[in-house]
């Protein structure tokens, strides 16, 4: 199961403890983080699917590649990291 | 119950309660740290609405109902673009449909629990449901005109003002920067450009009149006399007759500069404004913050600075920073270096109720 932590600022908006979901790729990963917690998705993705702007991810210590499919592979046991980045205001 | 001050700022919505004459107490404030873009309180059944401009997070909508507690509601979106098709402003540079913000709300009268909203990238749309749904105005997205739309200010085009009918809910005129004006008489079916007649000096000679592209930025509607209407326009300041074109008014003192302003409800000939010195340079003029006034229909202006500060400052007040009571009688002004006037004489005193507060983006009386 991969593991997906959440920037801790955003708990005060929406309620986001870290889960362990199955999935190939990033987009799977947080597809099924969303399924558990729907309202999640619209403060990590824009209306296009894409990652926010001013949103990062990590995966493994790497920052995500691919913000708009969010199809970087995961192995079963990654840790995908949500942060919100420095930029943004 | 009294009039209360709803104050969308950088850093969250604050509220003001009236006690009395010249007397506001300042309420616990809600989102601190969040930026509120936009703001509206409904009389109509006591709702709170703000609209979050999260840095990183994306908007949202939330809801203050009767049992005062918020709750978030859904965001307007966008239709989806036709594969393969791509989306430009008339300069070439790509146009998003991901909702930036939500920049205006105002009450649709037709319904119970019905709201208008403009945002940035030009969308303007309709809920029926007090903010849970929303649909887009098709009958304007769908405009081929559209395209010719660009940002002024932010980098999206948007729609800050909406100034509905109150003889009839399905008459709407709406302002976009920049895009000109643009009115319905069919609820948002059917829409033509409404602002020919402004002039702009940001474009070449030939496209000065051209009312696709007129940075409007404020509109208001005289209650009494819908017909009427006054803008603030990045070029100067118009007036709408009830017949005819718009007309630029001359009167400039001390600048024809500004964001906002604001009709009597009751009297179309009188018009408040907060001018700057111009677009590169948007500071009071002199250093020294007034409001102007017209009461004969822009022949002439009052300087208004009663209780304004005397020493040199620096505030700007935005296009929603200045907002008149449903009665006319009382004036609030908000500045982005955190001032807060109430006037309760029609603008020729002003009292501070706060020159602490954050940046503000927006201000409205609320008669809850």
């Amino acid at each position: 199961m991969a593991h997906i932590t959440f920037p801790a600022v955003l708990a005060r908006h929406v309620d986001c403890p870290p889960v362990d979901v199955k999935g190939a790729t990033v987009r799977a990963a947080l597809d099924a983080a969303f399924a558990l917690n729907p309202r999640l998705r619209g403060y990590l993705l824009d209306d296009d699917d894409s990652l926010r702007l001013h949103m990062a991810v990590w995966v493994d210590g790497k920052i995500l590649r691919d913000r708009k499919k969010l199809s970087d592979a995961i192995a079963p046991d990654s840790r995908i990291d949500v942060f919100q980045a420095i930029s943004g205001g | 119950m009294p009039p209360s001050l709803l104050v969308a700022t950088k850093k969250g919505l604050f509220e003001f309660r009236r006690r009395g004459k010249g007397s506001w107490t300042a309420q616990e404030p809600s989102f601190l740290g969040v930026p509120v873009s936009a703001c509206l309180g409904d009389p109509r059944d006591g709702t709170v609405y703000a609209a979050l401009d999260h840095g990183h997070f994306g908007t949202k909508l939330h809801r203050r109902g009767g049992d005062g507690k918020w709750e978030e509601l859904a965001t307007p979106k966008y239709p989806p673009r036709a594969k393969g098709t791509k989306s430009e402003d008339p300069f070439g540079r790509p146009l998003s449909s991901n909702l930036k913000m939500i920049w205006t709300m105002e009450i649709d009268p037709r319904r119970g629990g019905a709201l208008w909203c403009g945002t940035l990238p030009g969308g303007l749309f309709l809920s029926k449901d007090r903010g849970a749904t929303w649909e887009i105005v098709r009958g304007l997205w769908s405009r081929p005109e559209r395209k010719q739309w660009m940002g002024g200010g932010y980098n999206d085009p948007g729609i800050h003002s909406i100034c509905v009918d109150p003889r009839d809910g399905g008459r709407v005129a709406v302002g976009i920067s920049c895009g000109g004006v643009w009115r319905t008489g069919d609820g948002g079916t059917t829409w033509e450009q409404a602002a020919h007649g402004m002039r702009q000096d940001y474009a070449p000679a030939e496209k000065a009149y051209d009312p696709q592209t007129q940075d409007v930025h404020r509109l208001v509607q005289c209650r009494a006399a819908p017909d009427r209407f006054w803008a603030q326009h990045h070029n100067g300041i118009f007036k709408k007759p009830a017949q005819g074109k718009w007309q630029e008014v001359e009167g400039k003192a001390p600048s024809r500069f500004g964001f906002a302003c604001a009709v009597d409800p009751n009297d179309p000939e009188v018009a408040w404004f907060v001018p700057a010195v111009k677009d590169e340079c948007r500071v009071p003029v002199g250093g020294r913050l007034v409001v102007t006034r017209t009461r004969d229909g822009g022949k002439s202006f009052d300087v208004l600075k009663q209780g304004l500060p005397k020493e040199t400052v620096w505030d700007l007040v935005y296009r929603h920073g200045l907002d008149i009571s449903a009665d006319g009688r009382m004036l609030v002004m908000g500045s982005t270096t955190g001032g807060l006037w109430v006037s309760e004489d029609g603008g020729r005193g002003w009292s501070e109720l706060s020159s602490h507060l954050p940046p503000t983006y927006g201000v409205r009386f609320f008669a809850d």
